[in-house]
């Protein structure tokens, strides 16, 4: 059982690509951590250094009290689950997991009780003389999670390792993840670029961009108060609705407090079909362009006056202009139609003209 | 899915084939039925006269203890090239597979020797060994080992071991490198995470994973050394001194060619033509199978 902190770490490759610019992150004893990020963002790079894969170029990484900069991946008493599962082809089942245990000299006795625990656990029992060819995708998924239990290690860590797996499949893994995590009750670090994934695994979610972090803490809080324009449109799907204060129809609604601010930011859901304008809230009017039902909500797809058009909310996945609505059931006005929405007061989100900063109002 | 070309006419596909199973015909059937033919057969002194023997040559070849001799010295020099060979291309695969400053040239380098035909190769080492101007002759007397391959028979086998192993090396190499290529970078990191120092991932992951590399290049290094040395001991040695470096593709030639025995060298060549058969087929018996681990 053990913490892992990370302090001010820094990645530079020969070549001077600055992969990770300075990261700050604490997780406690116990806790599963889910670094997420668009792809390129440095989440794996950080997550191979904790590994002891990648060399460390500036900063300090503490397992368990313990610096780990120069320590061998062998000895940082830690166990990984690769995205392509990385099981020994030539090995049995068995073997794939005993193997670990093997290298450090353990008993076969106790690594057959210990392999025999894992399958049962795992419901690989019956699969444990396979070669890793025979089996199925989530089956080698089991094996490589099997590879890690088995060694009772301080720190498990999980490189995007439900990627290569059916989307259902995936949902009952990444619940099989959690559960089996808690009873272990082992730290965890876990790397995914799927923000549904991030939202549902984490204890503590770090958010990471261009190699830094954008930010850390409980997932409902940063969902709910995002720090930058960047977590704001990653975290939540449809994305959150980010559009400039510079246009009038949004200037005027918000008088005083669009004094410092630049963006403005609604979620979908936030908004509300209604011709009335809350007290202290922001109303748009929009066109409708496009229709999306998935059964038990529909999003609508508007677009502002082409005045709102010109001016761009800065990184937004939107195109300027462009308003998503979720509203729940089947209902929905037509294409081309004119709608006003609404949303009140305390679902607005304030950030700096750049959006590095979430202004509380 | 099978895929079936249509063609309108019936003469046309054969027509196609027809230059390659000429090829294929003229130079290597026709020669080989030659063989196998004048295998059966007996020339007197002279040339005058042709009598059909049946197995004569071939009962008066393995009663010949000299024969057996060479079978013993052929798997012998076959051995010592393929392990050799293999082991050395193999430590150089495993460390120009790390990444270096320049490795593509380095790897470049080490891949040119397989450009050098078997003749050249065995004047190279001719004249690095030969005990009168051999540039390495005149250390090894310096160092005090009585070198002189022209007249020391075991001296003379090393020499031609050295060139033609030196030779393949090369090929073998290109192969362990794709076979190292082809291991997934994160097997190994696994492995390093399991425990396992870089000498025992290399023997438990690495070498397991490249044993199909392994096997094919066993079986071609042991072709190589059968027949394409040939070219590497004519220059070098020409089976001497004495018989020491004559294998049995050289017997063949001095046998024929030389000694004018054409009946027992036919049936010499068709002994080969076997040999050739089998390990081809174990060959392909394994390649077939792809996944041998």
């Amino acid at each position: 059982m053990a913490n892992v902190t990370l302090r001010n770490v820094h990645k530079t490759y020969t070549g001077g690509f600055e992969a990770i610019k300075g990261v700050n992150v604490d997780v406690g004893d116990g806790q599963f951590c889910v670094l997420v990020g668009p792809s390129g963002c440095g989440k794996s790079t950080l997550l191979r250094m904790v590994a002891g894969l990648e060399t460390v170029t500036g900063g300090e990484i503490d397992i368990g009290g313990k610096v780990v900069n120069q320590v061998e991946p062998a000895d940082r008493d830690i166990a990984m689950v690769f995205q392509n599962y990385a099981l020994y082809p030539h090995m049995s089942v068995y073997n794939n997991m005993a193997y670990g245990l093997r290298n450090r000299g353990m008993k076969e006795a106790e690594i057959k009780t210990r392999v025999e625990e894992a399958a049962r656990v795992l419901e690989l029992s019956a699969m444990l003389e396979r070669k890793p060819r025979q089996l199925s995708g989530g089956q080698r998924q089991r094996v490589a999670m099997g590879r890690a239990i088995v060694r009772q290690p301080k720190v498990f860590l999980f490189d995007e390792p439900l990627s290569n797996l059916d989307a259902k499949l995936r949902i009952s893994m990444r619940v099989e993840i959690r559960k089996l995590q808690r009873r272990l009750n082992v730290t965890s670090i876990y790397v995914t670029h799927d923000q549904l994934e991030a939202m549902t695994l984490a204890d503590i979610l770090v958010v990471m961009n261009g190699g830094q972090v954008e930010q850390i803490g409980n997932p409902l809080a940063i969902y709910q108060k995002p720090a930058t324009t960047f977590v704001a449109s990653f975290i939540g799907a449809p994305p959150m609705n980010l559009m400039s204060t510079r246009a009038d129809e949004i200037k005027s609604q918000l008088g005083g407090r669009a004094g410092e601010a630049g963006i403005l930011g609604i979620r979908p859901e936030d908004l509300v079909i209604t011709n009335e304008t809350p007290s202290g809230g922001v109303a748009l009017s929009l066109t409708v362009d496009a229709i999306e039902r998935v059964g038990a909500e529909t999003f609508v797809y508007g677009s502002r006056a082409p005045d709102a058009q010109r001016v761009a909310a800065t990184p937004g996945e939107l195109p300027p202009g462009e308003v998503i609505v979720r509203i729940p059931g089947t209902e929905a006005p037509a294409i081309g139609a004119k709608i006003r929405v609404a949303a009140i007061s305390n679902k607005l989100h304030l950030f700096s003209g750049d959006g590095r900063t979430r202004i509380e109002a | 899915m099978q895929k079936q070309a249509i063609f309108k006419s019936k003469l046309l596909p054969y027509a196609l084939v027809a230059p390659q199973l000429a090829i294929v015909l003229i130079f290597f059937y026709w020669p080989a039925l030659q063989a196998v033919i004048q295998s059966f057969l007996l020339q007197d002194a002279f040339g005058l006269s042709v009598s059909f023997v049946w197995f004569d040559n071939y009962v008066e070849l393995f009663s010949e203890p000299a024969y057996f001799e060479t079978v013993v010295r052929t798997f012998i020099f076959s051995f010592a090239i393929a392990a050799s060979s293999l082991s050395v291309a193999l430590l150089l695969a495993v460390m120009a597979d790390k990444p270096l400053r320049g490795g593509a040239v380095y790897r470049t380098l080490l891949i040119w020797p397989y450009a050098v035909a078997p003749p050249v190769v065995g004047v190279l080492w001719v004249f690095m060994l030969h005990p009168s101007l051999g540039v390495l002759s005149r250390y090894l007397r310096a160092a005090g080992i009585e070198w002189n391959p022209l007249l020391d028979g075991d001296q003379a086998a090393t020499l031609v071991i050295l060139a033609a192993a030196w030779k393949q090396i090369s090929y073998n190499f290109l192969f362990f490198l794709a076979g190292l290529a082809a291991i997934p970078k994160s097997v190994l990191e696994a492995a390093a995470i399991d425990g396992a120092r870089p000498m025992r991932r290399f023997w438990t992951v690495t070498f397991p994973l490249l044993s199909p590399t392994i096997f094919f290049l066993l079986v071609v290094n042991i072709v190589y050394a059968f027949f394409d040395t040939f070219g590497i001991i004519d220059t070098m040695t020409r089976g001497g001194p004495g018989k020491s470096t004559e294998t049995l593709v050289y017997k063949v030639y001095n046998d024929g060619l030389i000694g004018g025995n054409l009946g027992s060298s036919a049936a010499q060549s068709v002994i080969l033509m076997i040999m050739v058969i089998v390990l081809t087929g174990i060959q392909f018996r394994f390649v077939e199978r792809k996944v041998t681990y």
